[in-house]
This record gives C-alpha cells, sequence and structure tokens, in this order.
C-alpha cells in the first residue's frame, strides 16, 4: 500500500466568468520514504495539488472529484477533526514564503509551543527544543528571536524544523528555496537528504527549478494545465521524456539563451 | 559613446550604534554594447550598489558619473533606467500598460513625442519588448498580466526615457525558467543595440548565458572580477568557488560533500 494514492483528484476555482479546472483528474502514488519531484511552471497547478492534499484549499478553490488515500484512508472523507488529528503529526508542509509563514509578533520558541501546545496538548521540553533545531542545524539562542531577525535561509529553516517536529510520515515542500541564493538553498537541501535518511519520511518537493528535482528525487512528475505529463525516473525523464512539455523544460534547462551570438559553453 | 562609471562607491549604515559597511569602496566600468554582471548572495551588497547607481541611495562616499567625449557629469535617469526584481510590486496597480510608457517618455526624454508619434513609440515599445500585438496590451491594467508580461512591461517602461544604460536587479528571479530564457533573450538584443546593462542576479546560469564581464561581491567586497568565461570556468576565490559548485546540476554534483576545492566546476 502506497502512504499516498491520488486518484482523479480534480480541483477547480469559482470565478465570475465560470469554473476554471486547476488539477484535471490528476492520480500519483508516495510509496513510504520515497521522495517525488513536482515539476511545472506558475500556474500549471503545482501548489493546488499540495493544498487540496493537505485539504487546505480555500474559496474560490474546492475539490471537485476524486480520492486521495493516505495510509488507505480517504482524506478527502474525513470530517475537520480527524483532518486536525491527520495534519502536521502524519503530513506536514513547508510553504515558499517562509517569512509569511511564521507568526511576526511570536519569539520562535513561541511558534514552537503553540504548535506543541496543539498537537501534543503540553509545551516542548527544552532538549525536545534543541534536538528540533539541531535537525536543521540552528542554535539554541534563536529560540527568543523574532522572525524579522533571522535571515531568509534560517526562517526557511524554523519552517522545516517546525513541520518535522512531530516527524510526520509525509512532508510537503512548496518551493522551499526558490526565494533563496544558491548557497544557502544547497545547505538547506543537503540537510533535507541527511535528515531524510535519519528520520525516513517521504518527500513531495515541489519546485519549477528542474535540476534541483533530477539530482534529489525518486521519481519526478511533470505537470502542465493540471494534468500529469510525465511521471517517471530522473534517469528515464532526463533520457526518454514521452511528453514534448517535458522536453521543452528540459531545454530550457540546458540552454538559456540560443539565438545570441555566445554559446552557453557547457556541453550537455 | 558614454560609459557609466562608478568610481569608489561605499556605503554604510548604522545600527544601534554600530556601523555596518554594506558596500566596500566598489569601481567599474560600464561602456554601451556590454552587459556586466554583479553576483553574490542575499546581503552581499548587490542591489545597494544598484540602488546608488539610480541615486536611490546616496553613497557614504565616491560616486557614479557618465563620461563621454563632453567629459563627465552625474547621471541622470535619461541616461539610466531600472528593472527592478518584483513585476508584481514595481507596476502601478491603478494605471494601463500605456501610462506606465507615456510617463517617463513625456517627463524624462529631452524631446517628448505627442498625439501621433506618442502613440507609435509606444507602439515601438511595446514590439521591442516582444508585447505585440500592441493593440492586445495598451489597454491593459498589470493585473491582468502574467509576472513575464509584467516584467517585459517593466523593461518597457526603462527604455521609454531612452536611457543609454540599464540597471537589472534581479529581473528574472521571480520568472519560470522558460519566461526566464525569453527575458535573457531580450536582454541580449538590447546590447546589440548598444545599451549597456548592469545586471545584478545570484543565478549564474542567467550570467553565463548573456553577461560579458562579472564581478563577485562578498559582504560588500569586490572579491573577484573578470570576463565570464575565466570566472565561470576558473574561479579563484574560495567564495565563487562556492557559489560555481552551488549551481544545481542534474546529476547532483553540488550537493556532494567537500564542495571547495581547486578543481574546475562542472
Amino acid at each position: 500500500m502506497s502512504l499516498l494514492d491520488v486518484r482523479s483528484l480534480t480541483v477547480e476555482y469559482c470565478g465570475a466568468l465560470g469554473n476554471r479546472v486547476a488539477v484535471d483528474g490528476m492520480s500519483f502514488q508516495i510509496g513510504k520514504g520515497e521522495f517525488i519531484g513536482l515539476a511545472g511552471e506558475s500556474g500549471s497547478g503545482k501548489s493546488t495539488v499540495a493544498k487540496a492534499v493537505m485539504r487546505i484549499l480555500q474559496t474560490p478553490g474546492f475539490i471537485s472529484g476524486g480520492e486521495v488515500y493516505f495510509e488507505g484512508v480517504d482524506i478527502l472523507k474525513m470530517s475537520s477533526e480527524e483532518l486536525r488529528e491527520l495534519r502536521w503529526r502524519d503530513m506536514a508542509m513547508v510553504f515558499q514564503s517562509a517569512l509569511d509563514s511564521l507568526n511576526p509578533v511570536l519569539s520562535i520558541r513561541s511558534q514552537f509551543q503553540d504548535m506543541a501546545q496543539a498537537k501534543l496538548g503540553r509545551p516542548m521540553t527544552d532538549s525536545e527544543l534543541v534536538e528540533v533545531l539541531d535537525f536543521v542545524q540552528l542554535e539554541p539562542r534563536l529560540l527568543d528571536s523574532y522572525p524579522h531577525q533571522l535571515s531568509g535561509g534560517m526562517r526557511q529553516r524554523v519552517g522545516i524544523a517546525l513541520a518535522l517536529s512531530l516527524k510526520p510520515k509525509l512532508l510537503i515542500l512548496d518551493e522551499p528555496t526558490t526565494a533563496l541564493d544558491v548557497v544557502v538553498q544547497r545547505h538547506i537541501l543537503r540537510g533535507l537528504i541527511r535528515l531524510r535518511k535519519q528520520l525516513g519520511f517521504a518527500v513531495l518537493f515541489i519546485t519549477h527549478d528542474l535540476p534541483v528535482l533530477l539530482a534529489m528525487s525518486d521519481r519526478v512528475i511533470v505537470m502542465k494545465d493540471g494534468q500529469v505529463c510525465d511521471d517517471l525516473s530522473p534517469a528515464e525523464l532526463r533520457h526518454h521524456p514521452t511528453h514534448p512539455y517535458t522536453r521543452t523544460l528540459l531545454d530550457s534547462m540546458a540552454l538559456l539563451v540560443a539565438d545570441d551570438s555566445r554559446t552557453s559553453g557547457r556541453g550537455d | 559613446m558614454k560609459t557609466l562609471v562608478l568610481d569608489g562607491l561605499r556605503k554604510t549604515f548604522s545600527v544601534s550604534s554600530k556601523t555596518v559597511v554594506a558596500v566596500d569602496t566598489f569601481s567599474m566600468e560600464l561602456s554601451q554594447g556590454e552587459i556586466v554582471a554583479i553576483v553574490g548572495e542575499s546581503g552581499s551588497g548587490k542591489s545597494t550598489v544598484a540602488r546608488m547607481v539610480l541615486g536611490l541611495e546616496s553613497p557614504t562616499a565616491g560616486q557614479a558619473f557618465i563620461r563621454d567625449e563632453q567629459g563627465h557629469r552625474p547621471c541622470a535617469l535619461r541616461d539610466v533606467q531600472m528593472v527592478f526584481q518584483d513585476p508584481f510590486a514595481s507596476l502601478n496597480p491603478v494605471h494601463r500598460v500605456q501610462t506606465h510608457l507615456t510617463r517617463p517618455m513625456k517627463k524624462l526624454r529631452l524631446n517628448p513625442p505627442k498625439g501621433e508619434a506618442l502613440h507609435r513609440d509606444v507602439e515601438a515599445l511595446l514590439r521591442r519588448v516582444e508585447l505585440s500585438p500592441s493593440d492586445e496590451y495598451i489597454d491593459r491594467f498589470p493585473d491582468s498580466l502574467s509576472g513575464g508580461q509584467r516584467q517585459r512591461v517593466a523593461i518597457a517602461r526603462a527604455l521609454a526615457a531612452q536611457p543609454t544604460f540599464l540597471v537589472a536587479d534581479e529581473p528574472t528571479s521571480m520568472l519560470d525558467v522558460s519566461i526566464r530564457r525569453d527575458v535573457l533573450r531580450l536582454f541580449s538584443r538590447l546590447r546589440a543595440d548598444n545599451l549597456g546593462i548592469l545586471l545584478i542576479t545570484h543565478d549564474l546560469k542567467s550570467v553565463e548565458a548573456i553577461a560579458d564581464r562579472v564581478f563577485v561581491l562578498k559582504e560588500g567586497l569586490c572579491v573577484e572580477s573578470g570576463q565570464t568565461e575565466q570566472i565561470l570556468t576558473d574561479p579563484r576565490h574560495p567564495y565563487t568557488q562556492l557559489l560555481c559548485n552551488s549551481v544545481p546540476d542534474p546529476e547532483g554534483a553540488f550537493l556532494r560533500d567537500d564542495p571547495v576545492t581547486g578543481d574546475a566546476p562542472r
């Protein structure tokens, strides 16, 4: 049994000009401990899939069809009470902008305690907090800082630590490093690889940065207009893409400027 | 021919009685028909350099000026225009595309076009940034445009003043890869039209694709500079090596250990 089994998921957004289908009958699976990359351009529906799976879609978005099984139970049929149990404990999410997803008026310590109070019914002990921060290589003294005092990379690592603090089985990351520079990105990605070895959680990693996905994923799903174009291993995807759109994405990765007199100098 | 000269630009900020050096005595020259990149991570001071060139930030020491046959004179907005990172924030939501383009024409050009000529210039600008047919875009508001289209409008607005130089601060970091490629192509065509472009970025892929020369900034200091190919294939400074080694590659070499070696990067 897969950890997550998405079957013919359809999501629509209501608009003045009628409904717009953002995710169009999408199906895919994530096995236990698997690292799945989800690629596609803005507007292709990647983030909508993640929000639908977490069931945190907001109006005007709504799920109009399909099933989403987490360990064999259909999430779409769960009551809000059951969902609250599932979220964060079994399935957690890291958002693109950590500045927007952390509470600006709470210290980092309070954000963890806020979550722990809601989920564990008790505050986390100091040693638990230190352990969780150590996941992402942040020093304990940061606990008394506020989000605006941290750099973008540190904030994103706080977001990841928050998501991992209950050791979920599935971690969804929506463009976690897109706003960061490459040095910080590499640091975070390497940390993620190490943590996954240590804790064994599955990952759904969403980005339009194809090289990152090819380097990290067990399988890469390419999405366009709400549908799956390809669902292949990185090696297959690079050398035998089935969909023309996947080829376009691979091409834009290989060479950024084609009609310029200068060549890229990097044969690929 | 004009040259944009940055002469010993320095910027310090006081933060709770401490002095923070954002940019430490940075000098460079940019000629027409050239793309020069300033790279560095967040906080390295590269945006502060851009803002000082445009006069959005006043230098603590040093100056930016234009050198031509007549001698030296301060940078004016009709010499240098800027393209900002976020095309969602840099356009005015209550103005149509047309207004975004006609205002700099009227305010900044020496002989502002009027009537029919103004309209022709707006159409020509939109064609130049590949928003055609221009009729389709001229009356639109920013909220009905995609990120890539907005960034083109922002570039057209910068060009409306008929500047000799463009300063582009992370112009593609908010755009998807395929749109990013189109914007970079546009820059390389503008270079062919004899514009000089100062490209501020942390994306070495873009640098590799279009920049002629590169300056590497770390904590406000220029640690290395030279021809793009030389810097990217044979970086000398450990920090430049770290930058080069952090660029994601599909084989995952950037994730492996021992990033800073003396070896040539991929």
